[in-house]
């Protein structure tokens, strides 16, 4: 291959359906899953992971987000000695533990979410985000722990607490202790309620079942980045109970603004910026010059 | 009513069904064969208890969604008295898997709300299956409100397979609708006690769930997902839907020795449906006692109390910071 070749895209054609796969051999290239440009992965990193073509929000994971949201200095992580137990003995084709076991190797984390203690444009916050890989960003009892130690270090701290959600929703292989966790993480904000300090809620793709359904949408601002499927029951399962097909667009971001459900949708790369003023404004802070 | 039996009770109903022809025999026979079915009916008696002592988790979860188990506007009649229905969320409509309404216990005013199933085809059409919509939740959850302001406390009824996954369900607002009722619940000015009576189904359980105190009828299950969903989801077979029933821990003498729930109250031989009457009794003692606890405290300990009963929700380790 020549270098010109090289350094140019290829255009490649789509040979087959279902492949999902983005990134090409090397790293080098990634192809956008959704108009399947392709794309320097170094362009698309520094585009905040957004395709600079079409405007598709790639998934992040937790650290991801937490850099796009956290100034550098100062940050400080909580509850990340929280760590996970099988308290069921749950087994099905393969145990918990195991499943833990991959998720942790596969992601670097040790459950599925992260929250930081740091500055967001110099405004102190708490930031918990989820990290979706690991186990489908399913919220079981460390979540609850880890996302009620953030909010009480925000209540400490008198400043606000901000969660960016990306979830299937509960963890089964937790039983009934995963679907309390909906009635602790919610609980836990009254406090910060209580205290005047605002909770800001992001909605990013893919926000489901017991996560959606809890702390979600309490946020005193809810917003949501383009695209992202928010909703309560998946779709496959609301098709087979209703017996229709869905409509266009159904259960995304777009529809739920419109529905009213949310305050607004963001652009990831606009986030911080639009996050800094809009706290700014609920805390009486002045104007950012 | 003719009573139906669950598979497992096969040997019960052929039992019953010889004492039946025995009576039938009886009418038009010279022979007195009374002391034949008396000593038939102890059999069956006996027999319904050894059954029942070792049931499965998922024999118990086909008991607590019996066809003939009695559903909350049953307990209503006959534990409560006066009750007055309250319809609507005031805003889109009123839902009817959920009511709820003023009502007198043992002459106290009290709050009721709960999940309702139908017994009939067209009244379980009526009621959803005992499936809610937002309107539900939010009518629920003004009924709270309406208990809070007049200090009155608050019973809920627990009996769903889950909140209705449907489009219209989801275009108003399904998962705020319920997680407002948790948010709301947990600072909820008035005593709340909730008892799960058949089906505990996921979220739109839990919805109506946050109290003071939390107890499970004896073959009542409560669950993250019905033993199908996560048998389809896990195994990727419903038919390992016992397995899932096993391994979830979903019945109330299990959930009782994690830590879950409160008390396991008792149903009559055979299950709530063979004597409603008995078991509306041992509900009402239940209800009575709580209540009474509930009363002795002042609202900050009853506030305090259910929330550091929320923040201990949970099992996990601790290790040193990484």
């Amino acid at each position: 291959m020549s270098w010109l070749k090289k350094l140019l895209p290829p255009k490649i054609k789509r040979s087959e359906e279902g492949t999902r796969k983005s990134v090409l051999p090397e790293g080098l290239w990634s192809k956008c899953s959704s108009c399947e440009s392709v794309l320097y992965a170094t362009d698309l990193e520094k585009n905040a992971h957004v395709c600079p073509k079409c405007g598709f929000h790639n998934r992040l994971n937790a650290r991801q987000r937490i850099d796009l949201l956290l100034d550098t200095e100062g940050r400080f992580e909580i509850g990340s000695e929280v760590l996970p137990v099988d308290s069921l003995k749950f087994k099905d084709s393969r145990r918990y533990t195991e499943r833990l076991l991959d998720a942790s190797e596969s992601t670097g984390e040790t459950d599925s979410l992260v929250v930081m203690q740091g500055a967001l444009n110099n405004l102190p916050v708490v930031v918990a985000a989820f990290e979706f890989d690991f186990m489908g960003g399913s919220m079981g009892s460390v979540l609850g722990e880890r996302f009620v130690r953030g909010v009480r270090t925000a209540v400490e701290h008198n400043i606000p607490f901000i969660c960016v959600s990306a979830s299937g929703g509960a963890r089964m292989q937790e039983g009934l202790f995963s679907l309390m966790q909906m009635a602790k993480t919610t609980a836990a904000l009254t406090k910060l309620s209580e205290a005047g300090l605002p909770f800001v809620s992001i909605l990013t793709d893919p926000t489901m079942g017991g996560v959606s359904a809890s702390f979600a949408f309490i946020g005193d601002i809810v917003i949501a980045e383009p695209g992202a499927l928010i909703g309560f029951a998946g779709p496959r399962v609301i098709e087979q109970t209703v017996r229709q097909k869905l409509p266009e667009g159904f259960q995304r971001a777009e529809f739920l603004l419109e529905k009213g459900a949310i305050d607004m949708i963001v652009d990831r790369r606009e986030m911080k910026s639009k996050l800094a003023q809009l706290l700014a404004m609920l805390q009486k802070c002045p104007a950012a010059a | 009513m003719k009573t139906s039996f669950l598979d497992f009770e096969q040997p019960i109903a052929d039992l019953e069904g010889k004492i039946e022809t025995l009576r039938f025999a009886q009418e038009d026979s010279a022979v007195d064969i009374s002391e034949e079915i008396a000593r038939l009916e102890k059999k069956g008696q006996n027999l319904t208890k050894e059954i029942y002592a070792k049931l499965s988790p998922w024999q118990i979860a086909q008991v607590a969604r019996h066809p003939q188990r009695p559903y909350t506007l049953d307990y209503i009649k006959l534990i409560f008295t006066d009750f007055e229905e309250l319809h609507g969320d005031r805003t889109f409509a009123d839902d009817h898997a959920i009511v709820g309404g003023l009502a007198r216990f043992n002459g106290q005013p009290v709050m009721v709300i709960g999940h309702q199933k139908g017994s009939d085809t067209k009244e379980k059409l009526y009621r959803n299956f005992g499936m809610p919509r937002p309107e539900g939740y939010r009518k629920a959850l003004r009924l709270m409100k309406l208990a809070e302001k007049f200090a009155i406390p608050i019973f809920t009824f627990i009996d769903t397979p889950g909140a209705y996954p449907g489009i219209d369900a989801e275009e108003r607002g399904q998962s705020e609708a319920i997680g407002r009722n948790l948010y709301e619940m947990a600072g909820l000015k008035t005593p709340i006690i909730v008892t799960v009576i058949g089906e505990g189904g996921s979220g739109g359980a839990l919805a109506i769930g946050i109290g003071d105190v939390v107890q499970m009828l004896q073959y009542s299950t409560y669950s993250v997902i019905s033993p199908e969903g996560c048998a389809s989801i896990l195994w990727k077979s419903a038919d390992k839907a016992s397995d899932a029933a096993e391994i979830m821990g979903i019945t109330a003498s299990r959930l009782k020795t994690l830590g879950l729930v409160d008390k396991v109250v008792n149903e009559p031989v055979g299950g709530a449906h063979r004597d409603p009457a008995a078991m509306a009794n041992n509900l009402k003692k239940a209800l009575q006692d709580a209540l009474k606890h509930l009363s002795s405290l002042s609202l900050e300990e009853l506030l305090e109390a259910r929330f550091t009963r929320l923040m201990a929700y949970g099992r996990t380790k601790e290790q040193a910071s990484r």
